[in-house]
Order: C-alpha cells, then sequence, then structure tokens
C-alpha cells in the first residue's frame, strides 16, 4: 500500500494537518503536500478511469506531464473540472471527485469497452457506425460522446475573477530549477532586467529531490542562496505558481500565474495572465521521463521513477512498500536507493541493458538491492493496483523467467527535454542517440522580429544532462542572453559533483521481441488509451507521417498533450515504417505548455464591461426613465421609452404618433461629427463625397454620399459649411470612427500633400434632435436666438444661444417635421436635455428611440445605412443619382461604378411598396421571379430593404430593391414568405409622407 | 504578436495598438484608367511567401499611417518608414537585399 | 479495397489486427496522367474522386507537398452549413452538405457527419434583419433554415446566457441539418477512395514549376521529377499565389492567419454548433468532449500558421459572455492555419489565363464545409473544361466586372 512514511518530506509541515475529501471521502494530508501526494499518503492510489476502454487509472507522475490523476474539484460556481493532482497544492477544505465512471470509481459499468478493447482497436470507429445512415447521430454517436469527455461540465457563472497584467524584460527566464536559477544569475548581474518563472510554489527542481551537490553542498542549500542573491538585485523578478505557457512571435510570452488556487474564495484573483514581452526568452524547463512500453504498464501502482522519489523525498510519501524498478539508465537507480534510504523494499532492480556499470548502480548493489541485468518486464499482475511483475529476458519474446511479488513499479525508460516553449514559434529539434531523445538545435533557434535567435534553451531543456552540465550551459545561456539585449555578462557557473552515469540504452519495447498479446497490453498514451499495436496497425494502414498517426490513434491529443507518450509514440512508429527517428520526424508542439483557464484568458473584460462601453451624455437619463437600449456599436441608444403596461411596438407607435403632432425629442450625440479643415478641405471633400462640397456656402448644409473604391455607397449624412476653411462632417452613429480613419488614410497615404486637417469631435458635442410641429414654440420659449424660418430656414445653421445654452442649430430633418438639430458642449448635454424636457412639457413633448427615427424616415422613403445598403449598393440604385456630381472628373467610387456590372441598367433599384392587404411585408424578404436557375435555386427580381408598420398611415410600407425601379410603379409583385408562401404588394413611389415636403419646410 | 516601430513617434508599438493595412506602394487607378488597371490596383496583390511591404496604423497611438518591410514566412522585419514614400527607402532596400539575396526587389 | 465493417472488425480482431490493408497506396508517379491535382487536402481529393467517380477519369495524381489532409483540412473547427445568403453560395453549400449527408457511406469511411444543427446568434436588431434576409432567400435555395426565437435557443443550448448585459440573444438562424464531422477522416477517407479507383497519391512530393507550351499547360516539375498531364487542377489553399506564379499568372489572393482552439473534454454539454458574429466566436463540442472554438482572422500576410494571440483572448471574453459556464474550463490547445482570402472573400472555381489548367482556392475561413461540393463542381470544370452551373459564378474574372459574391452582406463573417 501507498503511505506516509515517519520522518523526512522536504516541502511538507507536519505541524498542519489539512482535511479534504475525495468521492466524499474524509481524508488528511499535511500542508505542502500536493493532492496527488496527499491522496497517496491516504493509500488512495486508483483516482480515476481512462477515456476509452474506461481502465482503471493510478497515479503515475508528480507533475504536469500526469496523464491520469485528473479529479474534479470544488462544487457550484467554483467547480473546476479535469484538475490535475499532481499539481494541485493541498488546502484545508478541497473536494475531489474522480471523473469519467459509472455508477463508482471501483465499480464502473464503462469498462466493458475495456473486454472489448480488441474489437476496438486504434480508428475502429471510422471503419464501422455507417449504417443504417441515421444511426450515426441518434445512436453510435451519443453513446461514444457520453463515454468519452471525461470531467463534468461545470454548470454556473464563475465565482472567481482574473486579472491580467504586462510585463517587460531584457532577458526571461522560464524554469526555476538549478539551470534557471544559475541562468538568472549571470543575467542578473549583468544589470539585465531579469523575470524568473517557476510553475510549482518552490524553487529549485528537481535537483534537491536527486541528491545532487553543488559548491560542495546539497542542492537545496545552494538553491536558498541562489534565490536570496536573486532577491537582492533589483533587477530581477521572480515569480512562483507561474507557468510559461506559450512563446509567440517577437518575444512574445504568455505565463499564467495561480494566486488562489490554493486559497480558493480569499478574495484575490484565481489566476493572473501575465503578457511579457521578453528581448531574450531562457527555457530553463527541465526534462521529463518516459515510461517503458510493457504489458500492464497502465495498472495502478506502476509510476515513473523519479516521480516515485519525488513523493518519496519531497513529502514522505511511499507509492509502496515494495517496489520494483525497471530501467534503461541509471537515473532511475537513485530511485531505488532512495527506497532503500527511506526503509522500504526494493526487491529488484530490472535494467535492460546486459551491462551495467556506473556509480550509482554501484552504490544500490552495496546497498543489497538485486540487480537483474538484460531483463525485462514480460508483465504486471494485477487489476486496479500492482501485486506482482512477471520477469523475462529483454532480447527475447516474453518467457517467464520468474514473479516478483510487489505493490508498486518504478520505471525509467530515459529523459526528453521539454522542448515546448523551445517549438512554438518554430525552433527545430536535433536527435541525440546518446540520451535517445530531441533536444533543441541550437542552429535553427525561433527567430525575432530582427531575425536573430529568440529563445536559448539550458540545462536539462538543452539536453545538458547531469547537475554539472545544467550549470555549466545554463551559465553560458544566461549570459548569451544578456549580451544579445546589450549587457556585459560574465560566465560564472556553481560547479557541481559529478556523478559517473553509464549510457541509457533506448528501449522502446519491453521484451523487445514481445507478440501481438503483450503489445496489445502496452500502454503508450494513458488516458487516451493508445498501445504499441494502435500505433503499429496505424503504421501498417499508411497512416505514415506522425500526423497522421497521432491523429488517427489519437496518440497525444489527452489533456497532457502527449507528454509522456509522444517520443515513445514515434519510436513505435518509426520501428514500424523501419525508418530511424528523426526521418519520422516529430509533431508540432502547439501553446499553452500546459492548460491555461479560460477566464484568464478573458481577464476582467466580463459581464457589462466585456467591451468598451461608449455613453452619450444622456445615457444616465435614458437608464432612469427605463428606456429599452439597444447595441450601436459600442454605443447604446435609446431603442424606445417604454411606458408602464406597453410593449415596445406601442410604445414605438406613440412616440412617432406624439412626434408626428407635437414634439419629440432624440438624444442624436452618436452621430458622427469631423472637422475638416484646411486650404485644401473643399477640395478633399470634393473626392470624398460623390457630390461637390467646395462650392457649400458659409451658413448651408448639404446632404452628401460616400463610396468606397469599389463604388459602394458606405456612408451618408448631412456637411455644413462653418467658415471659408472649415467643414463639418455629420456621418452615421456607426460610421463616425470608420469615416474619420477613412479620412486620414487618403490624407496621410495618397494625398499627402494636401493642406488638410481633421478631427473627430463626435464626443465634444452632445446633440439634440427638435422635432415636431412645436419644435419652434420649445425653442422660441427658450429663447436667446432667432429661429425662425426667415432667419434660419431649412438646410441652414446657426450659432447663438438656448434658454442660456451655447448651442449650434441645424435646420435639418431626418423625419419629414419640422426639426431643429442642436449641439452643445458634451458637458452641457444632460443639462440641455433636461432642460428641453422642462420646456416643453407644455408642447406635449417625449423622448423617442431609434425605432421610431427608422419608422419615420421610411415614412419619408429617406434611406438608411445599413437598411438600404449593405455593402453592394450603389447611390445610383437609390435613385440618389441626383447627389452624385456629373461635373467632377474624380471622386472615390468613380471609377469602381464605371465598372459593367455595376454600370448595368439590369441592377435592382429603390421602389416604394404597399401590401395589397395593408400587412407588413416580412424583414428580409425577396420578391419572387418565375421560374428557377440552373441550380434549382427559385429565381428572384428583388428584396424588400426597409418594412414597417407605419402608425402614421395605419398600413404597412416598405422599401426595397426591384428589377426596374420606379418603372415598375403600380405592378403587383410577391414577397417570399419563410413558410413557401407570398405576400402581394403594390409598387408604389417610396415616400409614402409629405412628398411635397410641407411639414418640413415651414 | 508582432513590434513595429512607429517611424514617427519613435515608439516600439505592439501589434494591438496598431491597425493593419495590407499591401502597401500601390498605384491609385481612378476614372480614365482601364478595366484591368483597375481591377490591379483593387485586388492583385502581391502576396509574397517573403519579404513583403505593408501599411500599418500606429491607431492609438500617433494615428499616424506608416510602412513596413516584413517577412511573410518569419515575420522579421526589416525596417519601418513614412507613409509619404512612393518607394522603400534604397537603404531599407539594400539592407533586405542583404539578407535575402534571393530578394528579386520591391516591384 | 477492403470493405470496413463491424464484421471485417470482429474478423481481424481475431488475428491482432494484423490483416488490415494500406488506406491508401504510395506509389511513385508515372510519366504522364489525364489529370494532375496538386493539394491533397480536403478539395484536392474531392476533386479527384468525383473526377473518377462522376467523370471516369482515373487516370490521375494527386501531388502533395507534405501529407495528405496535413493542411487546413486537417486544422478547422469542423463547421458544416449551408445557410450563405447569396445564391451561388448556398448552392455550392448546400451541394455540399447534402453530399455529407450520405459520404460515409459513398466512401465505406466513418467521417462521423453529425447533422446536430447550427445557431448563428443574433445580437443587434441590425443582425435580426440580416439573418431574416437570409432565411427568406434560403426559403428560395431550398436550404432548410428557419429563424428561431431567443426562447428556442435557449432550449436548443441550455448552456448560453441569452441575458447577456451587453448583447442579449434576440434570436438566430438556425439550420438543423448543419453540423460538424470528423475533419481528417474526411481527408482519408476521400483518399483511400481514390486509390481505390486506381488514383496515385503522391505524398512528399513538392511542385516546384509548371511547364506549359502554347499558353497550353503540359505538366508539372517536381521535387520527384517532371510529371506530364493534360489537365492540371491547382487546389493549394493559401499557396494558390505561387502555383499561379508558377503557371504565369496572378490571383486576387491574400493569405493571412486564422485561429481556433480547444478545450479539455468534458461530457456533453452542447448539442449544436453557435456562431456568434457579433462578438466573433463560435464554438462546438467534438465528439470527444472538447469545447472547439473560433474566431476572427489576423489583418496581415502571414504564412506562419501563427496567428496573434489577442485574436484568442477577444474570441474567449466573448464566448466567456454567451457562455458563462466555460469560465472554468481550460484551453489545452490553440493553433493557426493560413487561410486564402480573394477580394470578395468567396472561392475561386475557374479557368485560368493557362490552358487546361485550373484553379480552385479562396475558400478563406469557411473551406472544410465545401469540400465535396467544392470538389464535385471542380471535376466537373475540369473534364469539361467548361464550369457547370455550381462553378459558374466563382470565375476570376468576376473582379473585373464587380460581379462581386458578397456574404459579408448578411451581417455576418463567413466561417
Amino acid at each position: 500500500m501507498s503511505t506516509r512514511l515517519s520522518r523526512g518530506g522536504r516541502l511538507i509541515d507536519r505541524s498542519a494537518s489539512q482535511e479534504f475529501s475525495f468521492n466524499g471521502k474524509k481524508l488528511r494530508g499535511l500542508k505542502g503536500d500536493t493532492l496527488a501526494a496527499a491522496l497517496l499518503a491516504n493509500d488512495q492510489m486508483l483516482v480515476g478511469r481512462s477515456f476509452k476502454y474506461h481502465r482503471p487509472r493510478g497515479i503515475v507522475a508528480a507533475g504536469p506531464e500526469e496523464p491520469n490523476a485528473l479529479v474534479g474539484m470544488g462544487r457550484g460556481a467554483r467547480f473546476e473540472p479535469n484538475q490535475r493532482v499532481t499539481t494541485t497544492e493541498l488546502f484545508n477544505g478541497l473536494e475531489a471527485q474522480s471523473q469519467n465512471h459509472w455508477p463508482s470509481l471501483e465499480f464502473d459499468v464503462g469498462v466493458i469497452n475495456n473486454s472489448l478493447a480488441r474489437f476496438l482497436p486504434g480508428g475502429f470507429y471510422y471503419k464501422t457506425f455507417m449504417y443504417p445512415r441515421a444511426a450515426w447521430k441518434h445512436l453510435f454517436e451519443p453513446i461514444i460522446r457520453a463515454s468519452a469527455g471525461l470531467g463534468k461540465a461545470p454548470k454556473d457563472r464563475d465565482a472567481d475573477r482574473y486579472e491580467q497584467a504586462y510585463a517587460f524584460c531584457d532577458v526571461l527566464v522560464i524554469g526555476g530549477g538549478i539551470a534557471g536559477l544559475q541562468a538568472a544569475l549571470v543575467a542578473g548581474a549583468s544589470g539585465a532586467r531579469v523575470i524568473v518563472l517557476e510553475q510549482t510554489a518552490h524553487w529549485g527542481g528537481r535537483a534537491p529531490v536527486d541528491g545532487d551537490v553543488i559548491e560542495g553542498a546539497p542542492a537545496d542549500a545552494w538553491v536558498k542562496s541562489a534565490v536570496e542573491a536573486l532577491g537582492k538585485m533589483e533587477n530581477v523578478t521572480l515569480r512562483v505558481r507561474t507557468m510559461g505557457a506559450g512563446v509567440y512571435d517577437h518575444g512574445y510570452v504568455l505565463a499564467e500565474e495561480k494566486i488562489a488556487d490554493h486559497t480558493p474564495g480569499d478574495g484575490r484573483p484565481k489566476h493572473r495572465l501575465w503578457r511579457i514581452r521578453a528581448g531574450r526568452i531562457v527555457t530553463a524547463t527541465g526534462a521529463i521521463e518516459r515510461p517503458l512500453s510493457f504489458a500492464g504498464n497502465d495498472i495502478p501502482g506502476v509510476m515513473l521513477a523519479a516521480s516515485v522519489r519525488d513523493y518519496v523525498v519531497n513529502f514522505a510519501v511511499s507509492p509502496g512498500d515494495r517496489t520494483v524498478v525497471v530501467t534503461n539508465n541509471d537515473d532511475a537507480y537513485r530511485t531505488a536507493i532512495a527506497l532503500k534510504e527511506a526503509g522500504l523494499e526494493v526487491p529488484a532492480i530490472i535494467d535492460a541493458r546486459v551491462s551495467v556499470t556506473g556509480d550509482l548502480p554501484a552504490r544500490a548493489r552495496a546497498m543489497g538491492i538485486r540487480i537483474e541485468a538484460g531483463r525485462a518486464i514480460a508483465k504486471v499482475k494485477g487489476g486496479k493496483r500492482v501485486t506482482g511483475v512477471a520477469i523475462c529476458i529483454q532480447a527475447g519474446e516474453g518467457s517467464v523467467l520468474e514473479e516478483i511479488a510487489c505493490d508498486a513499479v518504478a520505471m525509467s525508460g530515459g529523459w526528453s527535454p521539454v522542448v515546448h516553449l523551445w517549438s512554438h514559434c518554430g525552433g527545430k529539434l536535433v536527435w541525440d542517440t546518446t540520451h535517445a531523445h530531441f533536444r533543441p538545435d541550437a542552429t535553427k533557434p525561433p527567430t525575432n522580429q530582427d531575425g536573430q535567435a529568440m529563445v536559448i534553451a539550458v540545462g536539462n531543456a538543452n539536453g545538458a544532462m547531469s547537475a554539472a552540465d545544467a550549470l555549466a550551459d545554463a551559465a553560458k545561456g544566461g549570459a548569451a542572453a544578456a549580451e544579445a539585449t546589450s549587457f556585459k555578462a560574465e560566465v560564472k557557473a556553481a560547479s557541481a559533483t559529478q556523478v559517473t552515469e553509464a549510457p541509457m540504452e533506448a528501449v522502446w519495447i519491453m521484451p523487445q521481441g514481445a507478440g501481438s498479446a503483450l503489445k496489445a497490453k502496452m500502454w503508450l498514451d494513458y488516458q487516451n488509451d493508445v498501445k504499441v499495436s494502435d500505433v503499429q496497425l496505424a503504421a501498417r494502414e499508411g497512416y505514415e507521417s506522425v500526423e497522421h498517426t497521432k491523429r488517427y490513434t489519437t496518440l497525444g491529443m489527452a489533456t497532457d498533450q502527449g507528454k509522456l507518450s509522444n517520443i515513445n509514440g514515434l519510436a513505435i512508429l518509426a520501428q514500424s515504417l523501419n525508418e530511424d527517428i528523426p526521418q519520422v520526424g516529430t509533431t508540432t508542439f502547439r501553446p499553452p505548455y500546459t492548460p491555461v483557464t479560460l477566464g484568464a484568458l478573458a481577464g476582467e473584460s466580463r459581464g457589462e464591461i466585456f467591451q468598451p462601453l461608449r455613453k452619450t451624455p444622456m445615457h444616465a437619463w435614458h437608464e432612469a426613465q427605463n428606456a429599452y437600449m439597444e447595441p450601436v456599436g459600442l454605443w447604446r441608444r435609446p431603442y424606445t421609452f417604454p411606458r408602464a403596461g406597453e410593449t415596445h411596438e406601442q410604445s414605438v407607435h406613440r412616440e412617432v404618433n406624439n412626434t408626428r403632432t407635437n414634439l419629440g425629442l432624440l438624444d442624436a450625440s452618436t452621430l458622427g461629427k469631423i472637422i475638416v479643415k484646411g486650404p485644401d478641405a473643399g477640395k478633399f471633400l470634393d473626392m470624398l463625397y460623390t457630390g461637390v462640397m467646395s462650392n457649400l456656402p458659409v451658413g448651408k448644409c448639404r446632404y452628401g454620399l460616400m463610396c468606397n473604391e469599389q463604388g459602394f455607397l458606405s456612408d451618408d449624412g448631412v456637411v455644413a459649411r462653418i467658415d471659408e476653411e472649415t467643414w463639418l462632417c455629420h456621418t452615421t452613429s456607426g460610421g463616425a470612427d470608420r469615416i474619420h480613419a477613412w479620412m486620414e488614410d487618403w490624407l496621410q497615404c495618397e494625398w499627402w500633400d494636401w493642406k488638410v486637417y481633421t478631427a473627430n469631435i463626435t464626443e465634444q458635442l452632445a446633440q439634440v434632435a427638435v422635432v415636431g410641429p412645436n419644435a419652434r414654440k420649445l425653442l422660441e420659449k427658450l429663447g436667446g436666438m432667432d429661429v425662425s424660418k426667415e432667419t434660419l430656414p431649412f438646410m441652414q445653421w446657426a450659432d447663438g444661444t438656448l434658454g442660456g445654452f451655447p448651442v449650434r442649430v441645424y435646420r435639418i430633418s431626418f423625419s419629414g417635421e419640422l426639426s431643429y438639430e442642436i449641439a452643445v458642449p458634451a458637458s452641457l448635454g444632460a443639462a440641455f436635455w433636461e432642460a428641453l424636457h422642462k420646456a416643453g412639457a407644455e408642447f406635449g413633448t417625449m423622448p423617442y428611440g431609434t425605432e421610431a427615427l427608422h419608422i419615420m424616415r421610411a415614412e419619408k422613403g429617406f434611406i438608411m445605412i445599413g437598411d438600404e445598403t449593405d455593402g453592394t449598393v450603389i447611390p445610383q440604385d437609390l435613385n440618389l443619382g441626383w447627389a452624385i456630381s456629373k461635373k467632377k472628373a474624380d471622386f472615390l467610387g468613380k471609377r469602381g461604378q464605371e465598372r459593367n456590372y455595376l454600370a448595368s441598367p439590369d441592377r435592382w433599384k429603390l421602389a416604394g411598396f404597399e401590401t395589397l392587404d395593408g400587412s407588413v411585408v416580412p424583414d428580409g424578404s425577396y420578391i419572387v421571379a418565375a421560374g428557377h436557375n440552373a441550380n434549382g435555386q427559385g429565381n428572384t427580381q428583388g428584396r424588400v430593404t426597409s418594412t414597417y408598420y407605419s402608425p402614421t398611415l395605419k398600413r404597412g410600407i416598405a422599401m426595397g430593391l426591384i428589377h426596374g425601379g420606379l418603372n415598375r410603379i403600380g405592378d403587383v409583385v410577391e414577397f417570399n414568405t419563410v413558410s413557401g408562401g407570398t405576400v402581394k404588394a403594390k409598387v408604389v413611389d417610396p415616400v409614402f409622407y409629405d412628398k411635397d415636403g410641407a411639414k418640413q419646410n415651414v | 504578436m508582432l513590434i513595429l516601430e512607429c517611424p514617427y513617434c519613435g515608439v516600439k508599438a505592439e501589434e494591438t495598438e496598431l491597425s493593419p493595412g495590407y499591401e502597401a506602394h500601390l498605384k491609385r487607378f481612378g476614372p480614365g484608367s482601364s478595366d484591368t488597371e483597375f481591377e490591379d490596383y483593387m485586388f492583385a496583390r502581391k502576396n509574397p511567401k517573403g519579404v513583403h511591404f505593408e501599411r500599418w496604423r500606429h491607431v492609438y497611438g500617433c494615428g499616424k499611417w506608416f510602412l513596413a518591410a516584413r517577412c511573410t514566412a518569419t515575420l522579421e522585419v526589416f525596417g519601418t518608414y513614412p507613409a509619404q514614400s512612393a518607394e522603400p527607402p534604397a537603404d531599407l532596400q539594400a539592407k533586405i537585399k542583404a539578407k535575402r539575396p534571393d530578394w528579386k526587389g520591391y516591384k | 479495397m477492403k470493405r470496413y465493417s463491424v464484421f471485417a472488425i470482429a474478423k481481424e480482431a481475431l488475428n491482432y489486427h494484423l490483416g488490415w490493408e494500406k488506406a491508401w497506396a504510395s506509389p511513385a508517379p508515372k510519366k504522364e496522367y489525364d489529370a494532375i491535382i496538386v493539394g491533397a487536402g480536403g478539395h484536392g481529393l474531392a476533386t479527384a474522386y468525383y473526377l473518377g467517380k462522376n467523370h471516369g477519369i482515373t487516370n490521375v495524381a494527386i501531388i502533395e507537398k507534405g501529407w495528405l489532409g496535413g493542411g487546413n483540412t486537417g486544422r478547422n473547427t469542423t463547421i458544416i452549413r449551408s445557410n450563405y445568403l447569396q445564391d451561388s453560395s448556398a448552392a455550392i453549400y448546400e451541394k455540399a452538405r447534402s453530399l455529407y449527408e450520405t459520404m460515409s457511406q459513398d466512401l465505406n469511411y466513418n467521417v462521423m457527419f453529425s447533422p446536430r444543427g447550427l445557431l448563428m446568434l443574433a445580437q443587434t436588431h441590425h443582425e435580426i434583419r440580416g439573418y431574416q434576409r437570409t432565411a427568406h432567400a434560403n426559403a428560395l435555395q431550398g436550404v432548410a433554415t428557419e429563424w428561431i426565437s431567443p426562447a428556442k435557443v435557449k432550449e436548443l443550448v441550455p448552456i448560453i446566457n441569452i441575458d447577456g448585459p451587453r448583447y442579449p440573444v434576440l434570436g438566430a438562424l438556425y439550420q438543423a441539418r448543419g453540423g460538424t464531422a470528423r475533419h481528417d477522416a474526411v481527408a482519408w477517407g476521400y483518399a483511400r477512395a481514390c486509390s481505390a479507383m486506381g488514383m496515385d497519391i503522391i505524398q512528399q512530393c513538392e511542385v516546384k514549376g509548371v511547364k506549359t507550351e502554347n499558353g497550353v499547360v503540359k505538366g508539372v516539375e517536381t521535387s520527384k521529377g517532371f510529371i506530364g498531364t493534360k489537365k492540371l487542377g491547382i487546389v493549394v489553399a493559401g499557396h494558390s499565389g505561387q502555383l499561379a506564379d508558377m503557371a504565369g499568372f496572378r490571383l486576387p489572393v491574400e493569405a493571412v492567419a486564422l485561429q481556433a482552439m480547444v478545450s479539455e473534454p468534458i461530457k456533453p454539454c452542447m448539442d449544436v454548433v453557435v456562431m456568434a458574429n457579433t462578438v466573433h466566436g463560435y464554438m462546438s463540442q467534438s465528439d470527444k468532449g472538447e469545447m472547439v472554438i473560433g474566431g476572427g482572422t489576423d489583418g496581415f500576410n502571414n504564412f506562419t500558421q501563427r496567428g496573434s494571440f489577442h485574436h484568442i483572448e477577444e474570441t474567449l471574453r466573448a464566448l466567456i459572455e454567451t457562455f458563462p459556464m466555460i469560465s472554468r474550463l481550460k484551453m489545452l490547445r490553440q493553433w493557426g492555419g493560413i487561410v486564402d482570402m480573394t477580394g470578395d472573400r468567396s472561392p475561386l472555381i475557374s479557368k485560368t489565363p493557362v490552358g487546361n489548367c485550373f484553379i480552385n482556392c479562396g475558400w478563406g475561413t469557411g473551406g472544410f464545409k465545401a469540400i465535396p461540393g467544392s470538389g464535385w463542381a471542380m471535376a466537373e470544370l475540369m473534364a469539361k473544361g467548361e464550369p457547370g452551373a455550381l462553378a459558374e459564378a466563382f470565375n476570376m474574372w468576376r473582379f473585373k466586372e464587380g460581379q462581386f459574391i458578397d456574404e459579408s452582406v448578411a451581417a455576418g463573417v463567413a466561417h
């Protein structure tokens, strides 16, 4: 059984007991434990079920490479699936549940898949479940989906918050083991700004566990002094619990800091997402031990050798009483020695190598541990827990020589450098035959904006596998990083006692000649249930590229992203194809290194502020009136102001009727307002608008259209000439920023010698449309300027005061009523708006929203950008030819409009429509034409662009585009409905209301 | 995540401060041009896998448009220069040529 | 070709699956073919398949620089829909969607087409009008879509938040027979079927030049030597520009990065595909349980298959607003693809200025869903030398005429 040892444990505090629960069972651990350590201390080796066959799964590793031990944690709004127990710090009250089983972890009916495993090889689903056709969606897929999926889906909105931060440095060191600290010491001493990230809560990495001796003392002591030294450097920042997740172009690094994972609910953000810009990135990310492929290597109790050592040394937890060590290298002997020193039994070390030399085996032998050279594990015995191993000759086919009883197996297949961060931006790898691993190819690094190497790998991550080599390599790398960012660095490495290790020997299958039955029990990917036989099947079937095999078998696609399985799988594939591993290549590494919480990626941009919110000066008033708001870009505008008991439709109709008979007020502040000024401003506007603006007299207004270079209508609005050199261009609400950018684009990039200045003053002004027969009465009551027809006729503007407010008044109308649009400084907007309401009460003032605005403009036959236009409509289509100058040699869009298709007389053109029965044409409807096209689609001859119930005319009115346009007046056409029917309508003039303009020109 | 130095304000601007504007040094064809000239102006793009001259605006900075020479295969930035340039500066062209001997020139 | 079935699996199981034959052969190139397709992605393989199946042309080679299905076919978000606005788009995407319905049976390879339903959310009044327009267009185009209420959206997607403070869900355009398929399987299934018809799939073979005589294509220079052909189809997505350059013409195409990501797998919680275009994000749940998430494209030319990270952040902000429960899930893997965008964001299936040389590209962010329809139309074009009804509108001369096929019209972005 696995248990807590009575002594030792460098990371635990025996005086601080922590209570937690697993599947409802109350358990105790110690402060400093990982959840994995605490579970093992309670003999909870079985922690989950695998993805496909639902096989029992135990803890395999001690770090982020753990494929099996994923649990659901917390509850309600703090429930989180797929938490890795090996990287979860224990805290009081932690609640964990195992995953992917029903009804219970110990008894899971899904394990039936395991008995059928033979019939469910890699890629089996591509070959079956095809008949009958409907069965995939209704039968097979639901079953597969339900049995896959691992953790439960959270149900609630996240109770935690997340922070995001930026950081900048010359040298970013990722990894706080001895190599990372050494690199940081060298870079820090040079004066470079250094940030060091460590994913766990502790500095030092593996060295203290491995018993390395640095500068003549145990590694722990050196780590402590190194961290102290770095802490004293003002130019160095140290961050624990921060995982370097991804390296992106131009030195951009994403890192996730786990702030409150171990103190949930304490008010701090759960995570902080760091976006770091680094001059150079030093990856000191260590290496990951590989499993060995022998039959039954997935039975709970089979663990990585170094991880076994981690549990013993760091947490005083023994994974088993009797642990068999199986290896192809010397490093695993450290585990045997550590176990023995902890007073545990090591019945045998099974070493696949025929010749076993080196310092560590000698020590093991001296401790009386039995070493079996040239041997292999034929098979692990046990179901939910290891009970023993059967031993055979590595060179043979698996004939059992002997069985050894044990309750744990510590395996080591060698070490693979963590090259993920090196590879994210295209760093290449080279195959190192000595260690049988890929390591960074320093001649093909990822490059930055200057084409220079951007990442420097050091230590284990660079294939420097001993402590002494790693320190030397890291000092060199740290110095190189500092020098590359223009600092003078001195390569000074701490010295470590060199332990002589015999070479490892690559062992990809154990035993070498294992047959099909054994290979079908050798697991490569524990979580996704991919076996040696699956990879061989993929190769046999022609899925020869790594990417094919990976996708066909799902090898390495699980939540550990193949940290344990990639190299072993690749080796099996290479063997199957009779090729060398480097020829077969490696898969692409994608960020993140370990999974990053989505909430952290979204940061504080949630709820109301998930995007910037733009408010007009009257926004608060609208909200106080319970206006129904609609998003217009980042603005929110009142759609309507419903009164108690009114539907939106009713309130919109009331607003229209009141405006047409009394007085309506519209908050038009969002309307774009751009100043264009300068000696060449007139010339510029003549290029920008389809009409002529240069000859607009000062004091007057003119309606204008803007097109893009393709000739399509992009925006419209009223332009006012302010003085000899100044024009004010109104744009649509959504168009202000876009049009201003458009102006700047042309002025800066094409006509840069023209003397024109532009300013977007949209937010400097509040603007109110005072609309209706009583509009003038209200303004006259406020007093201060002459707003009579004679002094301020239609399409003119004037500056003055109204009710003491400094105003600019435009006589323009988008409703067909007597109308003044009045601009005041934004700071006075709310006061002015309220003053209008107060003074206007006697004239029947009501606010109206965007929907009433739309209806009134449609009644009047005015086009709306975004309704009548959609990016494919030219002004000519909308009968706006009058607004296009025939005299101008050029304007933006003119050449585009000359192309065949745009100049064609067959284009659909604007007309009005009245349904025969008075109903409203459905929004989006098309006008049907006879017959079908070559693709069998019903022919069309037009479509509706705006359709409303007109409260004024008390019937449905519509505008739309139709082949023939106004020539079709009088025709009866049919609009389609989604249910297949049609609505008959008569083509009419699009001006439904006050055709002669009698109401607005008063 | 690109960094481009704005030639106006000297800021090494990060991509989120910038707004991209695709190929640079396009010649505008207006009324009087042929259909082919106009089509090329609107649509024909070099789209090289390699050295590309392109427009950027320092939109959340000084607001100025500028031009950049950048490799679309490695994202290396050779240099930036003002938008008011009829062609890439000679020294920039020489620098690119030195780094990419196979480069056929900006035209 | 040995037929795949549950019985075949049972039989092979008894022999530890040692008896399966290769899904496709890996032959050396012949001297000449009746047709060569450059690009063994979904579109290229589908083109070859329908050349054989519909037109009886089987002396065909499909040449691939890397591995078949290794480009955008294998790195997209697997969404299949045909609720397009413009007639020519709706025609080809609906053709494709209908071919997906029977693809597993046609190819005897389970591509796991899952018509689980697809929603495009309307979150502004403008979007409502846009999608209602699409629904009306679809009604005439024979594409089954409907406009549904927020309550119905909530019923179909229980994890959605329809009352968000910024962009409440106002309804959706629903295509009940839209859905997803297993992307790799589409390429593999076509490859197996092409190989079975005797076609040569030549992987790890890079085209270095296009040989023409008197303006007519004669063959291609490759890393495995010269290969002659009577007809050439260029179906290489992001690298179309390079191939066109070799053949001597230019394309209105630019390459940009599009990114996607998946979360860690969880038990089924969403049975439909949801697209939210106002906030730029879309999400579905794979059969493995991963939430598959896609967002917007970068705005600059890029061939690195790496996009800019802030797009991932923007997409997730939008999706967490829409689906608050995903906040505690984790991003497992993110990646980028290089998509080829034309001037109007619609594809090209076209003759070229070079005789017997045909181009299929420009699928932008929406290529996967089109694969069978695109292959069908391209095969017809290559076999007959003239486009059929499906391909006609997608000619490369439309840009000169100004006759665009503009889908952005419908308030949405294409994915």
